[in-house]
């Protein structure tokens, strides 16, 4: 009895901690769909927000799929070759590869506003580069392509690709035959979390991006802090629904891919 | 003779798949050292390059507005460590002994908001605590009076809170998942009552994964930037300090040399906590 008493002490707590993490989130959705969300719920449902948001902020929100996408392709190019150097390397494990892996994971251990700082005070005065997209997308880049490697690293380190490289090499098959016929088919796995991850970090980044952005290459995260300050709760709110509604599926995406490749490489 | 020939062979055969092999890291690391290395090796430079020199990276200390920003920065980032450790720790373990119908929901939405952005956590703290806010709605009708925090310090950390408890909860409960639970047994069977068992088998077996998620939190908060820019750019912490500095006053080389400052310990913390723990990735504001 004593025992059951006490699991539901801590049954309520953790729905207290629960509470405090989705209410807001509830709250917030709400607002996006109510007529006036100081008189309340009462005040009756509407759409008028959402639709204003689109209006206003449509464009911030293509640009962040476009870059997203751009981030994507870039770290899958220059990530996933990078992995397979990691992994291979004088065996796998030389100092050079280790000093690599250490400088990569630097973006995100430095706060993204020195990282930004950096690249304005270094390409600033390069005007056309400094306002186009392609400044924000190096930002991203940047930042994403740890997680990109991270995982691919993971996977060609558990896997018998050593092996299977060795079979393929002794039949005569030459580098780029084996990275790419041997080595990307194995590491899909990794490659699909890594991408997923980048997909859905590009697109929510904010610390970066607020440095480097432009009245012409808002993203969506940079679009929602400027609704949040000059706009009503209610489309701050809408646009936060907006937001929420592209990552979901995002974040659905994860968690499958972690279950199923769990099972066979602990990431 | 034969022996040598051998080894030979074996010798040019292993070399072989791996002699051009560096030749893949090209792309990523020109790459970072284009866009990363130099821009802040350049920062570093500009650090010192404002009317006091490289003083300017003492300013920090010596300047008492920095010292102020600095060290609010680091209590409320080593409060909101602690706290979050406290909470996720509870929770992570309560989840992880106990079966109940709804636990998968519960965990699923204890873990939702991983990948909000600082900024979308701090419109959450507005929903809860700002003037149109939750728990001003309740304080009014409770006592008269509408209870407004967001826009301070105290907004600030439940923001930290709010970013960092779905995080630690994931590593504790995948630190518990690994633990051996014939020592739990052994100790109660020798006569431990709860709280002795926790604190001598669990938080020892528990120390690294708490410590490598607890520099995590640290050194996030630290250089997180979203939620204060949400809630109120007056907030006083160092970001906001570098942000202001850069924006407001064109102060390039006191912003530079401030945000290598962060940079340092932001990384110190990390690397810290990985050599007392193991592996660490550090999370993403």
């Amino acid at each position: 009895m004593k025992q059951s008493f006490r699991f539901y002490l801590q049954l309520a707590f953790a729905l207290l901690v629960c509470a405090f993490l989705i209410v807001p989130v509830v709250l917030s959705m709400l607002a996006g769909v109510t007529e006036n969300f100081f008189v309340g719920l009462s005040s009756g449902f509407t759409l008028r927000w959402v639709l204003q948001v689109w209006d206003t902020y449509q464009m911030t929100i293509w640009r962040s799929i476009v870059i997203a996408l751009a981030c994507l392709a870039v770290t899958l190019v220059a990530g996933v070759p990078l992995a397979y150097m990691l992994a291979r390397y004088k065996g796998g494990n030389s100092r050079l590869a280790r000093v690599f892996e250490e400088l990569l994971m630097m973006p995100v251990a430095v706060p993204g506003l020195a990282t930004a700082l950096a690249l304005i005070m270094a390409y600033g005065q390069y005007r056309a580069f400094r306002g186009s997209l392609l400044f924000i997308l190096v930002g991203h880049v940047l930042f994403t392509l740890p997680f990109m490697v991270r995982p691919v690293l993971a996977v060609m380190q558990s896997s018998q690709l050593a092996v299977l490289e060795e079979a393929a090499a002794s039949l005569g098959a030459s580098m780029s035959q084996r990275f790419f016929g041997v080595v990307i088919p194995n590491v899909m796995s990794g490659i699909l979390a890594g991408a997923l991850m980048v997909v859905t970090l590009s697109v929510g980044e904010f610390n970066i991006t607020w440095m480097l952005h432009t009245p012409l290459t808002m993203t969506l995260p940079v679009g929602l802090a400027d609704s949040y300050a000059s706009m009503r709760l209610e489309v701050g709110s809408a646009y936060t629904l907006i937001f929420l509604f592209m990552i979901i599926p995002l974040l659905i995406a994860m968690q499958w891919v972690t279950q199923t490749t769990r099972a066979r490489v602990r990431l | 003779m034969s022996v040598h020939v051998t080894n030979k062979s074996h010798r040019s055969n292993r070399k072989r798949p791996g002699s051009k092999v560096w030749l893949f890291a090209v792309p990523g690391m020109t790459l970072f050292a284009a866009f990363w290395l130099l821009p802040m090796l350049r920062l570093v430079g500009v650090g010192a390059s404002g009317p006091t020199g490289a003083m300017a990276y003492l300013a920090v200390v010596t300047n008492r507005h920095y010292l102020w920003s600095l060290v609010s920065t680091l209590v409320l980032s080593g409060v909101v460590t602690v706290a979050t450790l406290a909470i996720s720790s509870f929770v992570g373990l309560f989840l992880q002994r106990n079966r109940f119908p709804g636990k998968p929901l519960l965990l699923a939405m204890l873990t939702f908001p991983l990948a909000f952005p600082g900024v979308v956590v701090g419109f959450m703290v507005i929903m809860l605590a700002g003037r149109q806010g939750l728990i001003g709605a309740l304080t009014d009708k409770l006592f008269g009076e509408s209870l407004v925090f967001a826009y301070s310090l105290a907004g600030l950390f439940l923001g930290y809170l709010y970013f960092s408890i779905p995080r630690v909860i994931l590593t504790v409960i995948a630190a518990a998942e690994k633990l051996d639970p014939s020592l739990e047994e052994a100790a109660r069977s020798l006569g431990a009552n709860p709280a002795r068992v926790f604190l001598d088998v669990m938080v020892p077996a528990l120390t690294p994964a708490l410590i490598s998620s607890g520099a995590i939190c640290f050194a996030t908060s630290v250089g997180a930037f979203g939620t204060a820019f949400t809630l109120a750019t007056n907030i006083d912490v160092l970001p906001m300090a570098i942000y202001n500095e850069f924006t407001s006053y064109a102060n390039f080389a006191m912003s530079a040399a401030l945000s290598i400052v962060l940079g340092v310990i932001t990384w110190v913390a990390l690397a810290l906590a990985r050599s007392l723990s193991g592996s660490t990735v550090p999370a993403t504001a």
